[in-house]
């Protein structure tokens, strides 16, 4: 979808699959806790931005990260095995992603 | 530290979307745009309020309205930027009180 | 006037936004933003023009921009292709200022393929080009069902959608913010760009229902 970004410092590419951390510490954190263990795949590189954990206490956001289109399967993400081709896409920072 | 209360996407127990909207009334009008003139002078950003909001009372949380939290939050990041103080606030707006009266 | 009304600290209003209650009636954080408004102007930290310029920054926003660029795609193939391969560029083109989205992503709607946006965390949307988002897309319900039963959130909307549709339900849990583009209904090939506008509603642009199948009465 759309005009391929490219990332100075991003890992995964499209087609990689990736799982999501299962991390448990305070702050602001911007993975939902619904897709924290679950894996998928990259759909699209974003680029890279700054970090919201750090700007949300009022530092700099750096250094930035590099955001990712994050794609999985209904079926996978909520247990069901409806055999339906829904999706669910959650944009990610990579520092939340291990390759699977 | 647990589930957020924010962090609600897929909990179950919820109901039919209500599709019902409402006119803003001048206060949320107001709480908008003080937002947006704070985000546009570099005063906050948006990320500190999203985390004002994530870190006060759960119960607050869900009972507020949404321009509600926002006022909540607006405040927070405020008073702990020591741009405004609690009291300040609370004084001004006794004064406005005394002002508004009862009719 | 809106803008007098949201700058003063005391009268009550007679225009038509809803019904204003008396100052004194209004609830604990509502009367606080009286208090920190005139606060903040007292300090010098923001000014009035400050926040005229924001309502009249988000009185400009509405879902007509978005129709506006849905329906040119709709008729005009190569700007279709612009508005998904650069919408900030191709929203330039409209008259249309995206300058303030961080970064900007078209969904294209097919027979096989609906998409639809929610932001569980708050409340994220596009609002520099739609405007506010609806109390519903805010609301606890739709940010908790959106993610597990986008069939189910759709079937209120009146889209009932047959297996073989892939359904794309997307978290904006960041800076991205994303449009849908809805498919152009069947038999309006007769249609002007104008009336294709009306037919893209906004909670079309937001993926829960398609765009209108006829022309809702003017």
């Amino acid at each position: 979808m759309g005009r391929a970004v490219n990332s100075e410092v991003g890992k995964f590419k499209p087609g990689d699959r990736v799982t999501v951390k299962f991390e448990d510490r305070p702050g602001h954190i911007r993975t939902p806790w619904y897709i924290r263990g679950k894996t998928g795949w990259i759909e699209r590189v974003h680029g890279d931005f700054l970090n919201p954990e750090s700007l949300a206490f009022g530092r700099d956001g750096l250094p930035q990260r590099t955001l990712y289109l994050v794609a999985f399967n209904q079926s996978d993400v909520w247990g069901k095995s409806s055999g339906s081709k829904d999706k669910v896409l959650v944009d990610i920072y990579e520092h939340w992603l291990s390759p699977a | 530290m647990p589930r957020g209360h924010h962090d609600i996407g897929g909990l179950p127990g919820a109901a039919a979307v209500d599709q019902t909207e409402h006119q803003l009334s001048d206060w949320e009008i107001l709480a908008d745009a003080v937002n947006q003139a704070l985000g546009a002078r570099g005063i906050k950003r948006t990320d500190e309020l999203r985390r004002a909001r994530e870190e006060m009372d759960s119960a607050a949380y869900r009972d507020m309205t949404y321009y509600e939290r926002w006022i909540a939050s607006i405040e927070t990041i405020l008073i702990e930027k020591k741009i405004l103080t609690k009291d300040e606030i609370d004084r001004r707006l006794a004064e406005f009180e005394k002002e508004w009266g009862e009719p | 006037m809106m803008e007098d009304q949201a700058m003063s600290g005391g009268h009550q209003t007679d225009e038509d936004h809803g019904h204003e209650h008396p100052k004194h009636e209004l609830s604990y954080y509502a009367k606080r933003i009286y208090a920190i408004r005139d606060l903040l102007l007292e300090k010098g930290v923001i000014t009035e023009k400050d926040i005229q310029d924001q309502i009249e920054y988000q009185e400009a926003r509405s879902p007509a921009n978005g129709a506006k660029l849905v329906a040119r795609a709709w008729i005009d193939p190569a700007f279709k292709a612009r508005l998904i391969g650069n919408p900030k560029a191709a929203c330039a083109e409209m008259g249309i200022d995206a300058t303030s989205i961080n970064e900007f992503v078209v969904l294209e709607n097919t027979e096989k393929v609906r998409h639809m946006v929610v932001c569980t965390l708050c409340s994220c949307y596009p609002r520099p080009i739609l405007g506010r988002p609806p109390d519903w897309y805010k609301s606890f319900n739709y940010r908790q069902r959106a993610v597990n039963d986008p069939r189910g959130v759709m079937q209120e909307f009146g889209l009932e959608l047959p297996h073989d549709v892939e359904v794309r339900v997307h978290d904006s849990t960041a800076d991205i913010r994303y449009l849908v583009l809805p498919m152009r209904p069947e038999g309006t090939e007769g249609l002007s760009e104008t009336e294709l506008a009306r037919l893209v509603t906004r909670d079309s642009m937001i993926g829960v229902m398609d765009a209108l199948p006829t022309l809702p009465p003017s």
